[in-house]
C-alpha cells in the first residue's frame, strides 16, 4: 500500500460530501499527491479500490490535471511562472538564474534530490511578479537576493530533517 | 474613492468570523431569510444591475432568474474561484482577506435560486486561499449560517470547498462543471445552458467570487447606494489587477467607469522611469490590446468594448517599449495552446498551429506568408469552438498582429527582433 490510513480516511470523508462519489476523484488525487509528492498508475489503482470506481476513470482524470507531477520529483518542486505579467518583470531571467544557481535545466532535479525546477503558466500572483510556487507556498516579488535567501532557507530546513 | 469590497482588506484579522461580525457581517443573510422570498432576492439583484465579474459581464439577477422554479431536480450554485486568466489575481485577495463576505454572498445567492448544495471551485495552486475559505465555511457552520435550518428559517444549505488540479479551462463554466463531476475538465456545448442543465444535469448557476461578494453589500446598503458607484449600465465598483511594466502593481478597487489613465498613472505610478508606454491589455490576457492614445478609456463594459477591447476580468497588463510584440504574442499563444482542453478541433489544432508559427517567427525562422497564415488560422478558430477559449486565444493574437504588424514583418525579414526584449531580474 502506498496510501496512508490518513489519506484513505480523507478520501472517504470527501466522498460523503458530494452527490456522486466520482466528484471526489479530484480531491482524492489531491490528497494522494499531498502525501506522496507525485502520482502514478499504482496510486490510481489504490484510489480506484478505495473509491470503488474504475481505474481508467482515475487515470483519465489524473492525466488531464498538470498540477500533479506524474513521476518522482525533488523534495522541493520549484514552479516558476513564465506567463506574460511575470515575463514583463524578468521571469526569463529568473528561470535562468535559478538554473545556474542549482546547476540544472528546466525539468531537471538536483543530484541530491532536493530541488526540481519547472516553469508553469500564470499562478494568479501577477501583481507581485515575478513569482514562483515551491510546494504549497507562493514566493512573490522575487529578486536575486530573495531567491538566494529562499534556497538557503530550504537547504537548512532539509539539513535539519537529516536531508 | 470609496472601497467597498476591499473595505477591510488591510485588517489582518478580517478573515475571522468574530471580526467579520463586528464589522457588520452576516447582517444581510438574516434580513434576506426573514424578509425576502427567493424571487425578491432575484428582483433586488436585477434592480441593482450587478454584472458578472468573471469576464463576460452577464447580469447576475437575470442569470439567477433562468433557473426553472418548477423543476423537481436539485439546484446547485458554484462559486468560480479558478482565477487563471493571466493577469488576474483579485479573487485570491478577496478569499484571503475577507472570506466570509464571499461565503455570505454564496449563501444568499443559493437561497435566491433555492439550491441546497453549493460549491466553491478554487484553483488547486491556491492552497492558502482555499485554507482560508475552508476555515470560513467551518466557522459559518458552527454559527448556524450553513447547514440545516439556517437561523431557524427552515432553509438548508451545504457548502463544499473543492480544489482544482491546475487547468485554466476549468474556469470556463461548463468545464468547471465537468471537473466538479470528476471528469477531465472538458467544456460542453451550450445550449443547454448550466442554468437549465448544469451540474449532474441539474439547474446550476456559476458566478465569480467578486460577483458574489457584492451581494451582501447590495442587500445591506441598497440598490441606490450600489448604483451610486459606476455607470448606468455598469454599476458598482470593480477590482482591477494591475501588472506588468508599472511602478506600483497591485489590486485596486475603483468605481466602474474610472478612466484607465487614473489606474495606470495615479494608482500605478506609470511605467518605470526611462520607459514609454507601448500597449495595454485591459481585461486579462484574452482581450485585444489598447494603444497609449486610448489611455483615457473609461473602464466599464460598454466603453472598453467601444474602444475595441473588453473589460473581461479587469486584469490590466501594462506593456512598455522594452517588449518585442512577437515575443509577447508568443508568451500568450504558448499559454492558450497548453491550456486548450483538446475537445474540439479548431481550438486544439488551431492553437497548436498558431504556437508553431509564432514561435518560428520569434526564433528567426519565419517565412514570407506566415503572418497571413496566422490570420487565416485565427479566422478559422474564432466563433467555431465549443467554448470561448479558442476566441480567447485569437483575440490578443489578431490584435497584436494588427497593431504591430511591422514587428512581425521585421522579424521575418531580418530573422531578429525589431525591439530586443530586456527585462532584467532585480
Ligand atoms: C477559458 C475561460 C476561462 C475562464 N476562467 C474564469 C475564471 O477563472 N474565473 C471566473 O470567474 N470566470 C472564468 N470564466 C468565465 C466563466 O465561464 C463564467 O462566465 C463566469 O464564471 C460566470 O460568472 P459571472 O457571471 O459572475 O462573471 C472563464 C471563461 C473562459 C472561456
Ligand atoms: S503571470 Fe505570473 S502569476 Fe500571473
Amino acid at each position: 500500500m502506498i496510501l496512508s490510513g490518513d489519506t484513505i480516511r480523507q478520501i472517504k470523508a470527501r466522498m460523503d460530501r458530494y452527490p456522486t462519489r466520482r466528484s471526489a476523484i479530484l480531491p482524492a488525487l489531491t490528497a494522494a499527491y499531498r502525501q506522496v509528492g507525485h502520482l502514478n498508475p499504482a496510486i490510481y489503482r489504490e484510489i480506484a479500490r478505495v473509491m470503488d470506481v474504475p481505474y481508467i476513470e482515475i487515470a483519465e482524470a489524473a492525466s488531464f490535471y498538470t498540477m500533479f507531477p506524474k513521476h518522482e520529483v525533488g523534495r522541493y518542486l520549484i514552479q516558476v511562472c513564465h506567463n506574460i505579467s511575470c515575463s514583463l518583470r524578468g521571469a526569463d531571467n529568473l528561470i535562468a538564474y535559478i538554473e545556474s544557481k542549482l546547476g540544472i535545466a528546466l525539468g531537471e532535479t538536483t543530484s541530491d534530490k532536493l530541488f526540481t525546477l519547472i516553469s508553469v503558466e500564470c499562478l494568479g500572483g501577477c501583481s507581485a511578479a515575478p513569482m514562483m510556487q515551491i510546494n504549497d507556498t507562493y514566493y512573490e516579488n522575487l529578486t536575486r537576493a530573495r531567491v538566494d535567501e529562499i534556497i538557503a532557507q530550504l537547504r537548512t530546513e532539509a539539513g535539519q530533517d537529516g536531508g | 474613492m470609496e472601497k467597498v469590497l476591499f473595505a477591510h482588506v488591510d485588517n489582518p484579522q478580517q478573515h475571522r468570523i468574530e471580526t467579520y461580525l463586528a464589522a457588520g457581517g452576516y447582517q444581510a443573510l438574516p434580513k434576506i431569510l426573514r424578509e425576502y422570498k427567493p424571487d425578491d432576492v432575484i428582483d433586488l439583484i436585477k434592480k441593482s444591475g450587478l454584472r458578472g465579474r468573471g469576464g463576460a459581464g452577464f447580469p447576475a439577477g437575470m442569470k439567477w432568474s433562468f433557473v426553472p422554479k418548477t423543476s423537481p431536480k436539485p439546484k446547485y450554485l458554484c462559486c468560480n474561484a479558478d482565477e487563471s486568466e493571466p493577469g488576474t489575481c483579485k479573487d485570491r485577495v478577496l478569499m484571503e482577506s475577507d472570506p466570509h463576505l464571499v461565503v455570505e454572498g454564496i449563501i444568499i445567492a443559493a437561497y435566491a435560486i433555492q439550491a441546497h448544495q453549493a460549491f466553491i471551485y478554487i484553483r488547486g495552486e491556491f492552497v492558502f486561499p482555499a485554507a482560508r475559505m475552508e476555515q470560513a465555511v467551518e466557522e459559518a457552520y458552527a454559527r448556524g449560517y450553513l447547514g440545516k435550518n439556517i437561523l431557524g428559517s427552515g432553509y438548508d444549505l451545504d457548502l463544499v470547498v473543492h480544489t482544482g488540479g491546475g487547468a485554466y479551462i476549468c474556469g470556463e463554466e461548463t468545464a468547471l462543471l465537468s471537473s466538479l463531476e470528476g471528469d477531465r475538465g472538458l467544456s460542453r456545448i451550450r445550449p443547454p445552458f448550466p442554468a437549465i442543465e448544469g451540474l449532474y444535469g441539474c439547474p446550476t448557476v456559476v458566478n465569480n467570487v467578486e460577483t458574489l461578494a457584492n451581494v451582501p453589500l447590495i442587500v445591506n446598503r441598497g440598490v441606490d447606494w450600489f448604483r451610486s458607484h459606476g455607470t448606468e449600465k455598469s454599476p458598482g465598483t470593480k477590482i482591477f489587477s494591475l501588472s506588468g511594466n508599472i511602478k506600483r502593481p497591485g489590486n485596486y478597487e475603483v468605481d466602474l467607469g474610472t478612466p484607465l489613465s487614473y489606474i495606470i498613472n495615479e494608482l500605478g505610478g506609470g511605467v518605470p522611469d526611462g520607459r514609454t508606454l507601448k500597449a495595454i491589455i485591459p481585461g486579462g490576457s484574452s482581450t485585444p490590446l489598447l494603444l497609449p492614445h486610448q489611455i483615457d478609456t473609461p473602464l466599464d463594459f460598454e466603453s472598453v468594448a467601444q474602444a475595441g477591447s473588453m473589460l473581461g476580468s479587469g486584469a490590466i497588463i501594462v506593456i512598455d517599449d522594452g517588449a518585442c510584440m512577437v515575443w509577447t504574442a508568443m508568451k500568450l499563444i504558448n499559454f492558450y495552446q497548453h491550456e486548450s482542453c483538446g475537445k474540439c478541433t479548431p481550438c486544439r489544432e488551431g492553437t497548436a498551429w498558431l504556437k508553431q508559427l509564432i514561435n518560428r517567427i520569434e526564433d528567426g525562422n519565419g517565412r514570407p506568408g506566415d503572418i497571413d497564415l496566422i490570420l487565416d488560422i485565427c479566422g478559422n478558430i474564432m466563433g467555431r469552438t465549443i467554448c470561448p477559449l479558442g476566441d480567447a486565444a485569437v483575440m490578443p493574437t489578431e490584435s497584436i498582429i494588427k497593431l504591430f504588424r511591422n514587428e512581425f514583418e521585421y522579424h521575418i525579414e531580418h530573422k531578429t527582433c525589431l525591439v530586443k526584449t530586456s527585462y532584467p531580474l532585480a
